[in-house]
């Protein structure tokens, strides 16, 4: 410590000593300042972090991914649904993920993607959008919120984040949906799915959708899509989640594993 | 990255090739399960680097608490490195809150923040946290970039894809159509891991030579050790 304070009154010195950090308070300057992460010792992490251990057979890194999750709206509010699997390259990590994370009473958003940038950064959000609370004695706007996750998301633009968000809550005492990805794409719309599944969930939610639906329907195209996706696509399944968002708060719908609504459906199809 | 394939006129016979290459898999496996009342962790105590074995007992488990432990395997200077920084992180805590030890929720939060800090040069490295809660049995896994979810038993390291199959049917008792009914107890725990263990030994090269189990109940830590196969 005597040397360093020496040096501070040298002037060249001094202002590199006060730009100083440890490397152990650079590598988790995230633990401080939530929104920076640290750099790393190589340009371009999309291309380069996957060079590091291509020329080694032994070392694969396989973040988790891969999902199915859709979000819609129609007379009622909003219907999201999720899958729960998550796949490191071949292997099933986990079949118990939720997929829908709960920011506060009014806003909900699903993740799809890589698994850590997903659920860190909505960690982010669901900060933010606290402290917007309390500065400003008003809950976050749906719109305020998803701009906030944009702009983050924004600054870490070919980076190499791999995220697929959708956004549902109340706003303006109406309810709305939002998508966002790592892209910087964010998009107000009435339909969307997202991830490796979204192809096989559109086609049985553009078939079955229409703004009239009630709710029970709503919560069936739901489900029913979401387990056309698990039975078509590997990356999909575990168990079939609905949540229902309406301008007042949101409602845990119905929990239920692949295999039981595969029977329930296969029973349906022979009657 | 600028490399030789940059360069091809350098890219002839003879011409010696460097590369940053910071990741090694130094092996290992880890294995916990959760009770009611303690938690149960174990991982074995080989550590090796292709064919080669370096050492036959080598610890991957790491007490953090009197009710956590975490295991870490994976590239081994990588698990050195950010369990020594979160040991000190730990210590920290209770240093600036008068003593008080960080609660078992925390440091799952607080590794899941540290691994995602390096999101764009991980620490290559498979984590299992296990301890208790409230008086109540968790454990928490993670991805090498910080993914946590919260599990009642869990495998990882270099045979997870063997180990976790066994913990499946004898504690999650998956697709069963009669789900029998055997309590959970500290006894059946280690039992259960360590059978496992010896059922990796038999199949992964990467794991042997015998096993840590740390029991973590409201009285504190347990350490056992047992022998496996050595070849």
């Amino acid at each position: 410590m005597a040397l360093n304070d020496i040096l501070k009154h040298m002037p060249s010195v001094g202002d590199m000593l006060s730009d100083y950090k440890s490397t152990e308070e650079m590598d988790f300057i995230n633990l401080s300042q939530n929104k920076v992460l640290s750099a790393p010792p190589y340009s371009n992490p999309v291309e380069n972090l996957a060079k590091l251990h291509e020329n080694n057979d032994n070392i694969k890194i396989n973040f988790d991914h891969g999902t199915t999750t859709l979000g819609f709206i129609y007379q009622g509010g909003v219907v999201l649904a999720v899958d729960s699997r998550a796949t490191g390259g071949q292997y099933i990590g986990s079949q118990s993920v939720r997929k829908v994370v709960e920011i506060n009473d009014l806003l909900l958003g699903t993740l799809a993607g890589g698994a850590a940038d997903c659920t860190y950064w909505y960690r982010v959000l669901t900060s933010e959008c606290r402290l917007y609370e309390l500065r400003n004695k008003k809950k976050i706007s749906l719109a305020a919120a998803t701009k906030i996750m944009n702009n983050i998301i924004y600054s870490y633009k070919n980076s190499g984040l791999s995220m697929g968000m959708i956004l549902a809550g109340g706003d303006m005492n109406q309810v709305s949906l939002y998508y966002l990805d790592s892209d910087g794409t964010r998009t107000m719309g009435k339909v969307f799915s997202v991830g490796s599944g979204s192809i096989f969930a559109y086609g049985v939610l553009d078939s079955g959708y229409k703004w009239e639906l009630t709710d029970e329907q709503a919560y069936e195209l739901g489900r029913r899509s979401i387990y056309h996706a698990t039975h078509r696509d590997a990356y999909s399944g575990g168990t079939v989640r609905v949540y229902h968002v309406k301008k007042d708060g949101w409602n845990l719908i119905s929990e239920e594993d692949c295999l039981d609504l595969h029977r329930r459906y296969e029973a349906e199809k022979k009657k | 990255m600028l490399g030789i394939n940059q360069f091809p006129e350098y890219q002839v016979p003879g011409a010696v090739q460097h590369q940053f290459n910071p990741y090694e898999n130094n092996g290992g496996s880890i294995v916990a399960i959760a009770g009611d009342n303690f938690a149960v962790i174990g991982a074995d105590t080989r550590l090796s680097a292709g064919y080669n074995i370096f050492t036959r007992n080598h610890s991957k488990l790491f007490q953090l608490t009197s009710s956590a432990v975490l295991a870490s395997c994976g590239n081994w200077c990588d698990s050195d490195t950010l369990t020594s920084i979160l040991q000190t992180r730990v210590r920290q805590y209770s240093d600036t809150h008068e003593n008080k030890e960080i609660s078992l929720n925390a440091i799952a939060q607080l590794l899941s923040t540290m691994m995602y800090g390096r999101r764009f040069f991980p620490y290559y490295v498979s984590n299992i946290l296990a301890g208790i809660y409230e008086g109540k049995g968790y454990v928490y896994s993670y991805d090498p970039i910080g993914h946590c979810e919260r599990h009642t038993y869990r495998a990882g390291g270099s045979s997870s894809a063997l180990l976790q199959p066994i913990l499946d049917n004898q504690i999650g008792l998956k697709n069963m159509e009669e789900k029998p009914t055997i309590p959970l107890t500290v006894d059946r725990a280690v039992k259960l891991v360590t059978d496992t263990f010896i059922s990796a030994a038999e199949r992964d090269i990467y794991t042997g030579d015998g096993v840590k189990i740390s029991i973590i109940t409201e009285n504190g830590v347990e350490e056992r050790q047992i022998p496996l196969r050595k070849d």
